[in-house]
């Protein structure tokens, strides 16, 4: 059988434009256009190019929801048995597109999908889970390698061969771990990894922490004594009662509590959720956990100007990772716009 | 969290807790490391003055943090 392919590319790509004509609206051409002859060329006579889906970078990025149904409905039309998208190399708004017709074609058509894209591309972050993503290098000088990269991975789907670890197939890993039986022992391994290690020899964990982003530091507070200072904690320190049902673990939201009439934190006024750490203490007085007694004080005495009326709390325990950093956007808004001038988190 | 907080806000976040390793992991810029997991701003065990002073020293290490001007992440100790 000739399988169905359809390629997603921008406009440059399709030799419509560049930046100038990046509001290019969904559009459908038969056949390949720009990279796909590369990819048809690849299949050897096993797959064909029905059709190529075409949108401007800054359509797909500023009306993503038109621009996915749009493309979307071109892909079906086509009843494709696979979709490729791209390669995107290091372009992030290509990318973000790439990823997000790949994710959703995949999952509204249930079909085999693989982009293409250098590894800090920021769709990878996106939609490496939802999708294959060949590893390009960081711009289109890599056609010649991304293309076939793809194809592999694409031709490997549709004919349903096993799919080996991404390091060795060449996509970004998708998170996914699968069990098989080692001729080694746990120990034996995790000893000679150790043993490597203190050789200072090249290993490879079994286990890969996750990498959180740095970033540089803020510039300091210049003057404390006219400084207005935020308390915010993930402490699970709440208004007694938890009146806006924070989860006292994996929590999805945060609170945000007037405290400018608050001197001290009791057992009376505030209480700690928090279902990772024995709340005796934090109980018993929540300043344990979030010191509005001494800032009180300190506030008084002048040392700084004054605490911000508003305290953020939520839940630090099983928290993802995603939404501890929404939390984090959208307080750092809030500090932002109230002209806070530094913070004080507390963690358990 | 933290590291957002600064990020969009553009303001010094100093973190007080108690796992050193874990606030430098997830890029928390200045930390000053706490009591203890279930109270790190306090010391009970101290009694309520001892629990106070624990406190305030705390703080007043909080504001020479976020007073210090860095350029990599740092730990305030005592």
């Amino acid at each position: 059988m000739t399988y169905r392919i359809v390629h997603y590319i921008n406009q440059f790509y399709a030799g419509i434009g560049g930046e100038e004509k990046a509001d290019h609206r969904p559009e459908l051409r038969e056949g390949f256009v720009g990279p796909g002859m590369q990819i048809e060329k690849l299949f050897n006579g096993e797959g064909k190019v029905v059709g190529t889906v075409i949108c401007g970078d800054g359509y797909y990025g500023e009306h993503t929801e038109e621009a996915r149904a749009a493309c979307l409905e071109m892909i079906k039309s086509l009843k494709p048995d696979i979709l490729f998208a791209g390669p995107a190399f290091n372009a992030g708004r290509y990318g973000f597109a790439c990823g997000d017709i790949a994710a959703s074609a995949g999952e509204e058509l249930n079909i085999p999908t693989v982009t293409a894209m250098y590894p800090e591309n920021p769709g990878v972050e996106l939609y490496s889970k939802k999708t294959y993503i060949a590893i390009t290098s960081d711009s289109a000088r890599g056609m010649s390698k991304a293309v076939p990269a793809m194809v592999k991975i694409g031709g490997k789907l549709l004919k349903g061969e096993k799919m080996g670890p991404a390091r060795l197939e060449g996509y970004i890993h998708r998170g996914i771990r699968k069990s098989f039986f080692h001729e080694k022992s746990g120990a034996d391994r995790a000893v000679e990894m150790l043993l490597a290690k203190l050789r200072k020899e090249d290993f490879r964990t079994e286990y890969e922490m996750p990498v959180f982003n740095k970033i540089p530091p803020a510039a300091p507070v210049k003057d404390l004594k006219t400084a207005t200072i935020a308390l915010i904690s993930s402490g699970g320190i709440v208004p007694k009662g938890n009146p806006d049902h924070i989860r006292v673990s994996s929590a999805e939201s945060f609170g945000s509590y007037d405290i400018s009439e608050i001197k001290n934190m009791t057992p009376d006024n505030y209480e700690s959720i928090h279902g990772g750490y024995d709340r005796e203490w934090a109980n018993q007085d929540p300043d344990v956990v979030l010191p509005l007694d001494i800032m009180r004080e300190l506030e008084a005495e002048g040392v700084f100007a004054k605490i911000h009326p508003i305290f953020y709390t939520t839940t630090g325990t099983g928290t993802a990772v995603a939404n501890a950093e929404r939390f984090g956007q959208e307080i750092g808004e809030e500090l932002k716009k109230a002209g806070v001038d530094a913070a004080i988190l507390t963690s358990t | 969290m933290t590291r957002e907080i600064e990020r969009v806000a553009g303001i010094p976040v100093v973190q007080i807790a108690t796992i050193v390793p874990i606030m430098l992991t997830v890029g928390t810029n200045r930390v000053v490391p706490g009591v203890a997991i279930p109270h790190p701003t306090g010391n009970p065990a101290m009694g309520p003055e001892g629990d106070k002073a624990v406190r305030r020293e705390l703080l007043l290490r909080s504001f020479k943090a976020m007073t210090t001007p860095i350029t990599e992440q740092t730990i305030f100790e005592k």
